[in-house]
């Protein structure tokens, strides 16, 4: 009897407890303070100059002027963006296409709104002296790359040279930093443009005691290589795009604001870097107007306009990831995608509201800076 | 000597003993490390892989970026934020822990069927469990107040910190002799007063090494799990930053990792303390 009634304490006490956590899974589609509508994006990683357009929209009242108020979620270690999208965490996110899509294969409703880096800024770097200059050299060479769907560009590049991954050459695990490569313990290493290489030009020669010079290393673009796939792209949730006519609005919307402030930044590299400054990275202050230059290359100029999907590209992407195999054998995609894996409408909506602003989102005058790199970035 | 006086000369020694081993092995070790059958068994030893110990030092007082704050200002800041995830991470989990332990103590069927459980909780690897946790975030709210990305870190915290309090406190509960039970039950004493009067007095020598241990495992679930989500503002999140810059920046990582270790000793220093003061007022009753 007293053990019963014990049990019956403790269970009335747990349910206390866990209702006193309640949920508050308030719809996207309500409406904040002001009339505004709340939207979340899901960034790949920490606040950096990679994401500078979205920050400038934020902090330049592009959003706003859409009726949005858009909270920006970073990354971490472990947040895959398209994961949290796919959960209903988060309204958008930032993801690369090729690990969405590999997403999106397992289940994952997500679609791809809006193509922001027209171009792959991954490279292989290696030291002038080590005579890459093209995948073929990879051959017996130590081959650093990050894993985890970053290394699908390179693992093309190497089997269309004729090269097996598995055997041909030594595969290296990187770390965060490029020391690896400083120290040869790797041959050539994957490098963003827009930030482990600037990591390197940021670097000392110890043999010389000044900073690395351009000239020291080799870098193999997947660019010219023919092996790019696209990056950064808007993902949006596929069944809300279908059938909820406010969420296709905020997709428009939301598109338009970004893209706006994509062009601010490509005005305003400065102005970006240093909103991006305040908003917390811990990166220095020229390695991120470095960030902000290089992730304009990618995205400027964009004949079509900005954002658009091109039926080209996205067809090599997932030509590529249905055909390359990494170190397992594994391809990132089994068949190609099924159902609405990506549209231009609403791009196509967002550039027209923008041109009717006379917002130039095609930048077909872009010039990038010449950023000069202090030690560390600082 | 006094107790006191043994206790700094002991916490000094340690550090000295730590600096000596780092700066020998920097000494005598090779410089492009010790490598074995293809391995590396022993680490570089150059100044990018491992910096004199006053190249860290003095790092804490440069300023974390151009113009920006000194770091020690930063990472001690960054401490005190992970803090309040460990503080409300340990108190939580310990009193889960102990409440575990008491219903597991009570009813021989729940620690039957709840212990195992509670073990596998332990195996369950944090790299795993932190998005669901980090997943979880964006849906609840306490009363009105909307969950705070800290908050999914505290509950990896917690996560962590109730297994050994569980465990521990469950050993304790039962180590009174059954002679000690048969007299409270000859005093006719039901299970609250044999609870407070007898188990829990009984258990106080298993509880603070539990304690101990909690009080590591809430920081690493902290640091851990700031990693893991990359909130801001913790400890966890200026190592994983820092060590983006390790390229051309060695020192900085460790500074965010020296930051982490106080924060663990500081938190145990907590534990020893009510340890010791609790250990006072018994000796006085």
């Amino acid at each position: 009897m007293k053990r019963t009634r014990f049990a019956l304490a403790v269970l009335a006490l747990s349910t206390m407890v866990l209702t006193a956590c309640g949920t508050a899974d308030e719809p996207s589609t309500s409406t904040g303070t002001g009339g505004t509508k709340k939207v979340k994006l899901q960034l790949q990683w920490f606040v950096q100059g990679q994401f500078a357009g979205y920050i400038a929209a934020a902090d330049q009242g592009f959003y706003q002027e859409q009726g949005l108020d858009v909270e920006i979620l970073e990354g971490g270690v472990d947040i895959v963006p398209q994961t949290v999208l796919a959960q209903g965490q988060a309204d958008f996110a930032i993801a690369w296409v090729p690990k969405a899509l590999a997403s999106r294969e397992q289940g994952a409703e997500i679609t791809n709104i809006g193509q922001i880096f027209q171009r792959s800024g991954t490279y292989q770097v290696s030291f002038a002296s080590s005579n890459i200059k093209s995948p073929a050299d990879l051959k017996g060479k130590k081959v650093g790359n990050w894993g985890f769907g970053n290394e699908f560009e390179l693992f093309a590049a190497m089997t269309r040279a004729g090269l097996d991954p598995g055997k041909d050459v030594t595969l290296v695990q990187q770390q965060f930093d490029m020391q690896g490569l400083l120290r040869k313990d790797i041959d050539a290493a994957q490098a963003m443009s827009y930030n482990e290489y600037a990591q390197l030009l940021e670097a000392k020669d110890p043999a010389t005691g000044q900073l690395y010079k351009p000239e020291a290393f080799t870098v193999l673009d997947w660019n010219n290589e023919g092996t790019a796939m696209l990056q950064d792209a808007v993902w949006a949730n596929t069944s809300k795009l279908e059938s909820d006519q406010s969420y296709q609005d905020t997709a428009t919307k939301f598109l338009a604001a970004s893209i706006k402030g994509w062009a601010y930044c490509r005005d305003n590299p400065e102005a970006c870097r240093d909103l991006v400054v305040k908003r917390g990275s811990k990166l220095g202050a020229s390695h991120q107007l470095w960030q902000v230059n290089e992730v304009n290359k990618l995205i400027w100029p964009s004949p079509a306009g900005a954002g658009m999907i091109d039926e080209a590209a996205w067809k090599a992407t997932v030509d590529l990831s249905m055909t390359t195999k990494n170190a397992d054998g594994q391809t990132v995609l089994t068949k190609a995608p099924e159902g609405l894996a990506y549209t231009n409408d609403y791009v196509q909506k967002a550039l027209e509201t923008l041109r009717s602003q006379n917002v130039d989102v095609n930048g077909s005058g872009f010039t990038p800076k010449t950023v000069t790199l202090t030690e560390g970035g600082a | 000597m006094n107790r006191r006086g043994r206790l700094v000369l002991g916490v000094l020694g340690a550090a000295v003993v730590g600096v000596l081993l780092w700066e020998g092995y920097k000494a005598v070790g090779d410089p492009d490390g010790t490598v074995l059958f293809g391995t590396r068994v022993l680490p570089r030893t150059d100044d990018a892989a491992m910096p004199h110990v006053w190249t860290i030092l003095s790092r804490f007082g440069e300023p974390e970026l151009a113009g920006g704050h000194p770091i020690w200002l930063v990472v001690l800041q960054a401490c005190l934020f992970t803090l309040r995830s460990v503080a409300i991470g340990f108190v939580a989990g310990g009193l889960v822990g102990l409440l575990l332990a008491v219903l597991m103590q009570r009813l021989r069927v729940v620690e039957r069927g709840l212990l195992p459980y509670v073990i596998l909780s332990q195996t369950v690897p944090l790299i795993a469990l932190a998005p669901v946790i980090a997943g979880w975030g964006g849906r609840l709210s306490i009363g009105t107040y909307p969950w705070q990305p800290w908050m999914s870190v505290t509950v990896i915290a917690m996560y962590l910190a109730f297994f050994p309090v569980a465990v521990g406190m469950l050993r304790g509960l039962q180590s009174p002799a059954p002679i000690a039970e048969e007299l409270m039950r000859s005093y006719a004493a039901g299970w609250w007063q044999t609870l407070v009067k007898l188990r829990l007095p009984a258990s106080t020598p298993y509880l603070f090494p539990a304690l101990r241990l909690a009080a590591a495992a809430a920081v690493v679930g902290a640091v851990v799990g700031e990693i893991s989500m990359g909130t801001r503002g913790g400890v966890g999140r200026l190592v994983i930053e820092y060590s983006r810059e390790a390229t051309t920046d060695p020192a900085k990582v460790f500074t965010a990792m020296i930051g982490a270790a106080a924060l663990g000793l500081a938190v145990a220093g907590v534990v020893g303390l009510s340890e010791f003061l609790v250990g006072r007022r018994r000796v006085r009753a």
